[in-house]
């Protein structure tokens, strides 16, 4: 019998490789747009799973929009990395530096 | 074992190796193909919710647009792999260790759930609609002004997509006024003295 919390688990499971993947690849920027991607796909399994045990249809509208909104995220910020590879012939993060941060 | 707990074992083994991998693979077009396969059984999780729609959606938008979107800017940079793969594992116990303190975390919040507080009292939906006109039905009534909302979002995001990315000025013929009022007469005709030349 397939409970709330096996879909539960399985969202906190795929939240966590997505942040060891932010701190494992804190050098590459396109890995981390792509843990980010899969952090969204672990909260929207929760939104999903509580939905569907809740009866209510409206976490999934939210799942909808939660993607409408991560797509034109990604667009952009690939867009901005585009950009900062054609400026700065690098992605490497230890070369976005310019701010002296 | 139940068969559909078998298929969601299966599935969500594929995803956390396909997660696995996304984040540990050392060619970012590896990463990206494997970050579609994770998504593609995500969908396939998401059928067994019983929500069909969003799992279509998640194949058509995610793999069909986005991660597309991913492999174009992975081919077309030009990256130093070993450069950006320095340091790579002295970075995991500090991950590994927050990872293993939020998985503790939510375990302890989500514990009492797996006694079975959620189980079996699910009633299956409803045959008369599917999950599309329903989901529909609630999006065009209660959610329409958050939809227009996000249609809006995706015309900024294609908007600033081109706007940064574009790479020369626009080629058209507008004045600037500013330069055009410091014009004189000289930089524009040149007056030539020629001699007259006579007819033999």
């Amino acid at each position: 019998m397939l409970t709330l919390s096996h879909f539960l688990i399985l969202g906190a499971i795929l939240f966590a490789i997505s942040v060891v993947g932010i701190f494992l690849n804190r050098k590459n920027l396109i890995i981390i747009l792509m843990s980010i991607e899969l952090m969204l796909l672990a909260v929207n399994m929760n939104f999903i799973a509580f939905s569907h045990y809740m009866q209510d249809l409206a976490g999934q509208v939210f799942v909808f929009f939660i993607l409408t909104v991560a797509a034109a995220e990604s667009a952009i910020g690939l867009a901005i990395l585009v950009v900062l590879f054609r400026n700065l012939k690098t992605i490497h993060v230890d070369d976005l530096d310019s701010l002296k941060g | 074992m139940e068969f559909k707990t078998f298929v969601f074992y299966f599935l969500s083994a594929i995803l956390v190796f396909a997660a696995l991998r996304v984040i540990t693979s050392r060619n970012p077009v590896h990463a990206a193909l494997f970050l579609v396969l994770a998504f593609f059984t995500a969908s396939g999780v998401w059928l067994l919710l019983q929500a069909e729609f969003l799992a279509m959606a998640l194949v058509l938008v995610y793999v069909g647009a986005v991660m597309v979107l991913f492999l174009f800017v992975v081919m077309m940079l030009d990256i130093n792999l070993d450069r950006l793969r320095e340091g790579f594992w002295g970075y995991l116990p500090m991950g590994a260790i927050i990872a293993l303190l939020m998985v503790g975390e939510m375990g302890l919040v989500l514990g009492g759930n797996y006694l079975g507080l959620f189980e079996s009292s699910v009633r299956q939906a409803g045959a008369d609609e599917s999950n599309v006109q329903a989901i529909g039905r609630l999006m065009f009534t209660e959610y329409v002004y958050p939809f227009e909302l996000a249609s809006v979002i995706l015309l900024v995001g294609i908007v600033a997509a081109v706007a940064l990315t574009q790479r020369e000025k626009r080629k058209n013929k507008s004045v600037n006024p500013s330069q055009q009022v410091f014009v004189k007469a000289r930089d524009r005709v040149r007056v030539l003295q020629m001699p007259a030349e006579k007819r033999d």
